[in-house]
């Protein structure tokens, strides 16, 4: 598809179309100006006619700064319509579009920009984190593309995770924050779990036992109920104690809530499931700027380690408790 | 010189009124929702909040107070200039009770939340119903007076108002194209447009710009050509100079809308047309003036003491400078500047307060006090108060919000030695707020001013008693 040519006529008649009607509606005004300019006039005299007792015309002339404003505008208008698109199929002998002028200034910026984020590239992510020029930058980068969904100052909100700490949804390595960056995040949580056939009484001790992990307020009696049920609904994916696991679900019994850790919220969140997404940037920023992204992030207090606790954590059987998981939701 | 018949000045009366009632309506929901900006805590429920009365100050300020002042000054000059009574006087009747109705449910239906989502169209499809049938009456009702008028020629001011009547109907009809939703196989209040797309885009900007060029410029002028010229004692400047100014502009308008929609998915060609015409419109456009303030020459002396004529010839000194701003704006370059910024919204106030509401103030205090049998307002001075507290306010506004626009533009446009932004967009925000408190204080003088008026004209009403001067017969030809 040719992106330059936006002009979406589907066949050559309206193309002239719009070249005579516009021609004509120009000129038009240049010619009706003259023809009304000769027209008779009488200065100082009225034109004879009244209303209302007293409401009359002079009859002067066009004013001539007036008509010279007039026709220059007109000239101009002819002038713009030879240079710039406007004529139909006709593109303007400057060849302009804004298309063009989008490509050009990019590609300008490109050249002069790239060299400036490109030398960090071969850096390692820690090493990037701890310059001071690569910080700054990183900080631009966050405010201008991060900062609508995880705060000015990266703290997030309801839904939008908290990039301070040391908690992870997807992991807090470089590699998978660069992940999280380059490839976005899908995330979601069925509505009712693993047993779709929860009643709002079952959902309610759901919740009051999901609240007692985490050492909340909870109704003992419900809890006691909502223990019973946990395995049939949510250990799946929380794991039997409710610790999480990266990448497949939250941590139930620390103290970050995502969504809020009233009763109201988690049963909103069993009975309808969660949708959440982070939408993949590296298509747009390319690899040099979500590398000074990741190294942001990461220095922003919580990054983790490449290798040992995180990379033991899988070779354990996943579904057992991960003792090594314990800051992770 | 006189006949028996009477003009019919009850629908003009009630037009009038309503044009300052709903005036004071419009600038206070303006005020409130330019406070929401400054103090966003006073978003309290959905209803009001500013998302739902933003329409409805647009909405209220053009239609309820632009639409009634259009329709008492036009019923009021084309009786006049015609000789004759008002054509149909049940249907103009019915013109009143209905754009009123059509007020109403627009003042409960957008804090409801129904809107098309179309910009001064939000207005959902049986509401449109109503407007088209208020408004082909509202064509027959003028048309038919022009039909049975005593005079040979057609008076200038009518030339404009009956522009306006044809323009807006088509603008109505074509941009109000949409599909009612059925839920269950029952009609609902919500629609969607005929149209997707850019060409949704397109048509919606051809109706948004000619509502202004139309509605809020052909119409007031209308309304110019003849109060001006009255109030002054002077006859217009130039005839020939109305005639070509008058048919430049109702032509060129129509072109002009692409402009909003500058450097979008709209095709190169369809932007440039829209700008060179937007240039071409300035002359046209400033013919209005200079046959308004030139109407003065040679009676410079009555603007001293007479406020009704400052207003008007203000009006004409803003309506110049927002038809030199609005070609300026169109320019490509300049557009890349000022569009999504605080600039558009201080250039439309330009026009609609220093403008459409300033020779509105002139005209209705020149209907008031001759619909109410009475020779003069309650008080010229609280006139003269009114028009220095509007000015003010009008200044304050436009210059807080030019400063403001341009700064937005800037701001957003700034980049770092990286090629980064600058300025984030909540920092561009943060910096507005002392404008937008500025543009408090001079909308709400605005408002004050509005209120002053009321109280003068119902003053001026106690005093006198609903008068139709009877009919006169047209001068001679000579």
């Amino acid at each position: 598809m040719d992106f330059n040519n936006t002009n979406d006529f589907v066949s050559g008649f309206w193309s002239l179309y719009v070249i005579v009607i516009t021609l004509v509606s120009v000129l038009g005004c240049g010619v009706f100006l003259l023809v009304q300019d000769k027209a008779m006039t009488n200065a100082g005299n009225t034109t004879g006619h009244v209303w209302d007792e007293t409401l009359e015309e002079y009859s002067n002339p066009l004013p001539n700064w007036w008509r010279w404003m007039f026709y220059i505008t007109v000239v101009f208008a002819l002038v713009y319509l030879a240079v710039y698109p406007g004529l139909g199929y006709f593109g303007g002998s400057f060849g302009w579009t804004a298309r063009g002028q989008y490509d050009g200034e990019m590609k300008k910026a490109d050249e002069q920009y790239a060299p400036i984020f490109n030398k960090f590239l071969k850096m390692d992510v820690k090493a990037v984190a701890a310059n001071p020029e690569a910080k700054e930058i990183g900080q631009r980068l966050f405010l201008t593309y991060c900062t609508q969904c995880h705060g000015s100052d990266a703290k997030g909100g309801k839904g939008f995770p908290n990039l301070t700490d040391s908690d992870w949804l997807w992991g807090g390595t470089p590699d998978k924050i660069k992940e999280s960056i380059t490839k976005g995040r899908d995330a979601m949580m069925p509505a009712k779990g693993t047993k779709p056939d929860l009643t709002d009484d079952e959902i309610k001790d759901l919740a009051n036992y999901v609240r007692s992990l985490s050492g909340l307020s909870a109704d003992a009696a419900r809890v006691e109920k909502g223990k019973a049920l946990f395995p049939l609904a949510c250990a799946a994916c929380h794991g039997p104690e409710g610790k999480g696991n990266v990448g497949v679900a939250p941590n139930l019994t620390d103290k970050t809530w995502l969504y809020g850790s009233s009763e109201d919220e988690i049963i909103k969140g069993i009975s309808h499931g969660r949708v959440n997404r982070m939408p993949a940037w590296g298509e747009f920023l390319g690899e040099a700027k979500v590398h000074l992204l990741t190294a942001y992030v990461y220095g922003l207090g919580g990054g983790k380690d490449e290798p040992a606790a995180a990379e033991a954590a899988p070779a354990a059987p996943a579904a057992d408790a991960a003792p090594a998981a314990t800051e992770k939701k | 010189m006189q006949s028996q018949a009477t003009y019919n000045y009850k629908v003009v009366r009630q037009f009038a009124v309503m044009t300052v009632i709903w005036g004071i309506v419009g600038m206070l929901v303006g005020v409130i929702i330019a406070s929401q900006l400054v103090w966003p805590q006073l978003n309290v429920v959905e209803w009001l909040s500013y998302g739902r009365l933003r329409p409805l100050h647009t909405n209220a300020v053009i239609f309820a107070f632009g639409g009634c002042a259009l329709f008492a000054t036009s019923y009021y000059s084309v009786q006049r200039t015609g000789h004759t009574t008002l054509f149909a006087p049940g249907l103009a009747a019915f013109t009143f009770w209905g754009w009123q109705l059509v007020i109403l449910l627009a003042a409960l239906s957008l804090p409801l939340g129904f809107t098309t989502g179309k910009e001064y169209a939000e207005l959902e499809w049986p509401i449109d119903i109503l407007i088209t049938l208020v408004w082909v009456s509202y064509a027959i009702v003028f048309f038919g007076t022009l039909a049975i008028r005593k005079t040979k020629h057609i008076y200038v001011s009518n030339w404009f108002f009956g522009a306006m009547i044809l323009a807006v109907a088509v603008l109505h009809l074509v941009n109000s194209a949409e599909i009612p939703v059925l839920a269950a196989g029952i009609l609902t209040p919500k629609s969607y447009s005929a149209y997707a797309g850019v060409q949704d885009a397109m048509v919606q900007w051809w109706y948004g710009h000619n509502a202004v060029g139309f509605f809020l410029t052909a119409g007031f002028l209308g309304m110019m050509y003849y109060f001006v010229p009255k109030q002054a004692g002077r006859p217009v400047y130039s005839y020939r100079l109305s005639v070509v100014h008058f048919w430049a502009l109702i032509f060129t308008y129509m072109w002009a809308g692409p402009h909003h929609l500058h450097y979008t998915a709209l095709p190169d060609w369809t932007q440039s047309l829209g700008m060179i015409f937007s240039l071409i419109l300035l002359a046209p456009s400033w013919g209005g003036m200079i046959n308004g303030i030139m109407t003065l020459s040679g009676a410079w002396h009555k603007l001293r003491d007479d406020p009704i004529l400052k207003f008007m010839i203000t009006s004409l000194s803003f309506y110049g400078m927002s038809t030199f701003e609005g070609p300026m704006m169109s320019i490509k370059t300049v557009n890349a500047l000022s569009h999504y910024t605080d600039w558009t919204v201080g250039h439309v106030h330009s026009g609609a307060l220093g403008w459409v509401a300033m020779i509105t103030a002139g005209s209705i205090y020149y209907i008031i006090p001759r619909v109410f049998g009475r020779t003069e307002m309650y008080s010229t001075r609280l006139i003269n108060v009114h028009f220095w507290i509007a000015t003010l306010g009008t200044v304050l506004y436009i210059a807080a919000l030019w400063i403001s626009g341009v700064m937005q533009g800037l701001m957003w446009r700034a980049t770092n030695v990286d090629g980064t932004l600058t300025y984030t967009f909540v920092e561009a925000v943060k910096a507005s707020y002392p404008f937008w408190t500025i543009r408090i204080v001079g909308g709400g003088l605005f408002l004050v001013g509005m209120l002053i008026m009321a109280y003068n004209m119902f003053k001026t009403i106690g005093q006198g008693k609903a008068v139709d001067a009877p009919v006169l017969l047209p001068a001679a030809a000579h």
